[in-house]
């Protein structure tokens, strides 16, 4: 990992209140291309809520987010996808009943126009999808397969595919291997590898210690809504980040 | 071994696409044959054929609607009663006298208003299903209805009112005899059924429908404006059923109170039996048509043979739980790994 790579994110003492509630305090992120990060942090500690205020969901209370080195205000989850940054949701957030392209290109179909009309543009959906699914490695029987009808590890890696279609800079995930047998989890991972390959910047939160030391370069933990801790992974150990979570140095 | 298992797996994935497109359509061709076999000389007449799509006409315009908001997982019972309410103001501007093409026009506004109504009462008063507001509307629509008729019949429309539910379409030229017509109801039948297959299955709005009833929650975050889309929906299905009152008007010359009473019932009827899911997401315009032909044929079958009118309502409510049955057999078969 060098430390010469484009800096693509970075969030500069995010607070968060909630009514009376402090949910993050003074909390700092940076990511950077090709780099793997994993967040870490017992229930309550804050993690959804800073993904939530990093992806637009939630306005911070006091601090600033740079995308690109540019300060930039969120209004909306769309805003943050326009600046290149994507989440991949536990619950997947993809619809059975559809094949995987449609799933991959839902809500950003390539259309022909016709008037008001806007005519799907099948063919072109199922060239990119094969073209992006290639290039992430991603085997499936086909395209038109649809999602209902995949594993577990299958649709974690489709959910993947559709934070990445449309040049994403910043993919964050959440939990991504919670779902998944354990013959699946090793697929999900090379996947996250294969991304950081193509210059994605990875968000991973986890609570699992193998995923976080097969994909990260980095890890950070969160206790009580602040930075805890931080480190290089080649720099730490499980049992000390084990030891972050609990709040103990 | 697990090669073995793979082909078989290939061929069944090959197979289940269609089986699950035009399952439906074998099931429809098998009941006309029986229904050929019993009555040869009148079933397939000219005269009868024609018949069946006369009185399938209105009914398949509701289903059309049901079926799109079926397919996004809602409901709406108050199908029935936008087409009353829309047949009684037809009615009403008629007897005014106002001119026949905003007598013909008025069922359709009347219909999509009351579709819209519904679609910003459940996306706007946050409604916990569509269940409840339909319900609400059911009764709401057909009360309008009696309130400005009073709830007597009003009779009597010219022939370009008349035209879509009732005109024929003559077929000499083509050296058919007179009495061998084609019904205008069933032309438009096959027009309104071609655009709504467009929409479902060409169109980016038709996608996103079904992709709510998929997974609504998958829909949002892909950022597809999900209550605009059923606003959208219900509106349609108004307006369908606008349609089907039109088609009414024409078939029985009236507005009268009765109108459509029950027919949400045979209109989800229909979807089911066609195949759509209760739980959204799955379903085709082919099933809706088939379901609502089966429907048809049946009653029309039965009638043929003198069966009672009781003996209908116990097979049909048959056919509705054998289809259903036989759509959860074949998931089964289809989830098993």
């Amino acid at each position: 990992m060098s430390s010469i790579n484009q800096l693509l994110l970075e969030a500069k003492s995010v607070t968060k209140y909630f009514g009376t509630i402090t949910a993050l305090e003074n909390v700092n992120l940076k990511i950077h291309a090709g780099e793997c990060l994993g967040v870490v942090g017992d229930n309550g500690a804050g993690k959804s809520t800073l993904m939530k205020v990093l992806s637009g969901l939630y306005k911070p209370s006091a601090g600033s987010l740079f995308f690109d080195g540019k300060e930039k205000i969120l209004e909306s989850p769309k805003d943050s996808q326009n600046l290149g940054l994507e989440m991949v949701y536990q619950d997947l957030a993809l619809a059975g009943n559809l094949p995987i392209g449609e799933n991959i290109f839902l809500g950003r179909e390539p259309t022909k126009n016709l008037g008001l009309l806007k005519f799907l543009d099948y063919k072109k959906i199922k060239e990119l999808t094969d073209a992006h699914l290639g290039k992430l490695k991603i085997n499936v029987k086909s395209a038109d397969q649809k999602v209902e009808e995949l594993s577990g590890g299958q649709r974690q890696a489709v959910a993947i595919a559709r934070s990445t279609a449309f040049n994403a800079k910043v993919v964050i995930m959440d939990e991504p291997t919670a779902a998944l047998a354990i013959k699946e989890v090793g697929k999900v991972l090379d996947l996250i590898n294969s991304l950081k390959q193509t210059g994605v910047g990875v968000i991973v939160i986890s609570h699992r210690m193998d995923d976080i030391f097969a994909v990260c370069d980095r890890v950070m933990a969160l206790f009580q809504g602040t930075n805890f801790a931080e480190s290089e992974l080649s720099k730490t150990s499980r049992d000390e980040v084990i030891g972050w979570i609990m709040g103990k140095k | 071994m697990e090669n073995k298992d793979q082909e078989k797996n290939s061929l069944y994935l090959k197979i289940m696409p269609y089986l699950e497109k035009y399952g439906i359509l074998l099931l429809l061709v098998i009941m006309i044959l029986v229904m050929h076999f019993l009555q040869p000389d009148v079933f397939l007449s000219w005269r009868n054929v024609t018949n069946v799509f006369k009185q399938i006409s209105w009914q398949s315009m509701l289903a059309l609607g049901v079926f799109m908001v079926i397919v996004t997982a809602g409901i709406d019972l108050s199908v029935g009663s936008i087409m009353m309410l829309s047949l009684m103001i037809l009615a009403i501007v008629a007897k005014a006298g106002a001119p026949w093409y905003l007598v013909v026009i008025t069922p359709l506004i009347a219909g999509f208003l009351c579709g819209l109504f519904n679609g910003l009462g459940i996306t706007l008063l946050r409604m916990p299903h569509p269940f409840i507001m339909t319900l609400g509307t059911l009764y709401i629509f057909r009360g309008t209805g009696n309130l400005i008729s009073g709830g007597t019949p009003i009779s009597g429309f010219t022939d370009e009112v008349r035209y879509l539910g009732h005109g024929r379409i003559d077929l000499t030229w083509l050296g058919l005899e007179k009495s061998q017509y084609l019904p205008v109801s069933l032309v438009l039948i096959a027009i309104v059924y071609i655009i709504f297959w467009i929409f479902m299955n060409k169109t980016r709005t038709g996608k996103w429908i079904y992709a709510i009833g998929g997974n609504p929650n998958a829909a949002r975050a892909s950022g597809i404006n999900v209550n605009k889309i059923l606003v959208i929906v219900y509106s349609l299905c108004g307006f369908l059923s606008g349609i089907g009152a039109l088609i009414l008007a024409g078939r029985t010359d009236s507005g009268y109170p009765n109108a459509g009473l029950q027919s949400e019932l045979d209109a989800i009827a229909a979807c089911i039996i066609g195949g759509a899911s209760f739980f959204g997401g799955r379903g085709t315009v082919l099933g809706v048509f088939a379901g609502v032909m089966i429907m048809g044929i049946l009653r029309n079958g039965l009638n043929l043979m003198d069966v009672s009118s009781f003996w209908q309502q116990v097979l049909i409510g048959s056919i509705i739980v054998l289809a259903v049955y036989i759509d959860v057999l074949r998931r089964d078969l289809g989830t098993r790994k």
